[in-house]
């Protein structure tokens, strides 16, 4: 199993931390923008995209370049800041997101967004495009990998399934999905809004290969991803990455109430005395 | 026995898209019928048959779009307009990228199938979505002529609705054809047709017999329904005086309401009238049949003619 060395793991510990505090700091001052969902997402992308896709801004146009897909679209800020910290384009541009004439939309485009891979925002389309992408590597001889981070609460979407059909029938097996599995949707608990059942038999039954790890620990994610890639044995390969929507913010955590509200000032004073930036 | 353009579509994208070796082509279990397994059957390693799935297939080609693929989607008209709108919208005309979402079936020509899978409001969805392009062929010339446009020349989407049936040819082989012109069939100086689809050679023989009555009708085939060609529908109106549009779709949203718009923006008043389905579900038949019932025929554009042209 490979592993991050010490030195790296608390380099990207020390990346989320720094990144859930912007992304407060920022979404407060906007007064706008999906908070719960992309906290809980923090681990996923600052791995895959600081340690395990091969993406830089440098590589962007190369046709055998990894792809990531984030499925659930309403969690761009997070997107966003790690495309910035790739240099895809100027940290200060993350104070423009969701503004008139901004390049960082609601919902990622990625007709204005460099570094985007796929526009995304209605849920339910990211694993279908992942499974384009992932036989137009096939027929062009890539040995790159196509990730897509969907949100538990998306998996509600039919598509989801038909496209776990397809990437099982093409044998896309350096497909390998993400799910941010934090058990809150829009309207509240998962169980509740739509009980999703015994999730990993559900993929195995779709004939995918099957990893769990603790989605806020970056050792765990990187590992993970490590282990899903060098599977290759003909089958696509999903990771359900246990979070907690809103993470590291207690008040914020395991709900529905910060998925896409305004941040108070009150509750952002709060936050930022969690996360140790005021004392 | 009038070629079909579904035939003509299946053999064009066989010798246009085999060669190429960025064409993807993806059906949803439809193949047989939207005649997409002719390059399937050509070209095995390039098609994907996703099963009945119409929504994943949709986004799937936005895939291959973003991996610098031209994929062709095929289903029903109908659907491509209702269960793939969402991708055709959100994903792949917001991006623009390169997806051929080709509708068979359009029209009327399901016909026994029933309304639900009748194609009279395709037009209306997709004319909607920014950034696509919208196209019908009217007989197996242009449809060559349109599937090797899209496989070598056009960039971005499209979508093309695609008769199961042929009514006929009235172009020469090889006839030379632009996005966004209309093409004029026939002149005239009583009335214009403005048509696309099958009611362009079904109104060439309403003209025909309206000729031998001393009405003069001009015929324009807008195959490019978005963008529409405004000069064609403006010197049309100045020139002959009177509009009729035809088409085997609703008239809500169709080329009839595009002509509308551009005449009345431009503040030109003549009598105008629009052939198509007057609002309403249809109903099994046979094609010939329907055709009639729905006042879309040869017939049925004449008779529209005459009316329109006593309005003068």
């Amino acid at each position: 199993m490979k592993t991050l060395t010490r030195e790296r793991s608390e380099e990207l510990k020390a990346l989320c931390h720094q990144f859930r505090v912007e992304t407060i700091e920022l979404l407060h001052k906007l007064q706008t923008g999906h908070t719960g969902g992309s906290l809980s997402e923090c681990e996923i992308l600052v791995t895959l995209y600081m340690e395990c896709a091969n993406i830089t801004a440098e590589n962007q146009d190369a046709p055998d370049r990894d792809r990531i897909i984030l499925s659930k679209g309403h969690g761009a800020p997070m997107l966003y800041r790690c495309l910035a910290e790739k240099g895809f384009f100027p940290v200060e541009e993350m104070q423009t997101l969701r503004q008139v004439g901004s390049r960082l939309q609601g919902h990622p485009n990625m007709a204005k967004t460099p570094g985007v891979e796929l526009s995304t925002g209605p849920l339910g389309m990211g694993l279908s495009a992942g499974n384009g992408m992932a036989c137009a590597n096939r027929l062009m001889g890539n040995e790159a990998y196509v990730y897509v981070i969907l949100g538990d609460g998306e998996l509600d979407e039919g598509t989801i399934w038909e496209a776990a059909m397809t990437a099982s029938k093409f044998k896309n097996d350096r497909l390998i999905a993400i799910v941010d599995w934090n058990k809150v949707q829009l309207d509240g608990m998962s169980a509740d809004v739509m009980p999703i059942g015994d999730l990993a038999g559900k993929w195995r039954s779709f004939g995918w290969n099957v990893l769990e790890c603790d989605g806020h620990d970056v050792d765990s994610v990187y590992s993970t991803i490590e282990t899903a890639k060098e599977l290759l044995n003909g089958r696509p390969t999903v990771i359900l990455a246990n979070t907690i929507k809103g993470k590291g913010v207690s008040f914020m955590e395991n709900t529905n109430k910060f998925h896409g509200k305004a941040i108070t000032d009150d509750e952002y004073e709060r936050a930022m005395k969690e996360l140790e930036v005021l004392r | 026995m009038a070629a079909a353009l579904r035939d003509v579509y299946g053999e064009s994208l066989v010798k246009y898209g085999v060669p190429d070796e960025k064409v993807v082509v993806l059906d949803a279990d439809l193949a047989t019928s939207t005649k997409s397994v002719l390059f399937g059957n050509a070209c095995p390693e390039r098609f994907f048959d996703v099963g009945i799935a119409e929504a994943d297939m949709v986004s799937m080609a936005a895939g291959f779009a973003a991996s610098g693929f031209t994929p062709f989607i095929n289903t029903f008209a109908t659907f491509v307009a209702s269960i793939c709108a969402v991708s055709a919208k959100s994903l792949i005309a917001y991006s623009g990228l390169n997806v051929k979402l080709m509708g068979g079936n359009n029209g009327l020509t399901g016909g026994y199938d029933g309304s639900t899978h009748h194609g009279i409001d395709d037009i209306n969805v997709m004319r909607g979505i920014p950034n696509m392009l919208v196209m019908s062929p009217s007989t197996p010339v242009m449809m060559d002529w349109m599937v090797k446009t899209l496989v070598q020349d056009h960039k971005g989407p499209a979508y093309v609705s695609v008769s199961r049936q042929g009514a006929g040819e009235v172009y020469e082989e090889g006839t030379s054809f632009t996005i966004g012109q209309a093409k004029t069939v026939r002149e005239g100086t009583d009335a214009t047709i403005i048509a696309y689809g099958l009611c362009v050679p079904r109104a060439l023989q309403a003209a025909e017999k309206l000729a031998q009555e001393g009405i003069n009708v001009r015929l324009v085939d807008m195959f490019t329904i978005k963008p529409i060609d405004r000069a064609a529908v403006i010197s049309a109106a100045k020139e002959t005086g009177a509009i009729i549009t035809a088409e085997e779709h609703s008239v809500i949203g169709g080329v009839g309401t595009a002509v509308a718009e551009v005449l009345t923006e431009e503040g030109i008043a003549v009598p105008f009238k629009r052939v198509g389905i007057q609002d309403t579900f249809t109903q099994s038949g046979s094609y010939a049949q329907l055709v009639e019932i729905y006042g879309v025929g040869a017939d049925g554009i004449a008779q529209a003619v005459r009316e329109t042209v006593a309005r003068k």
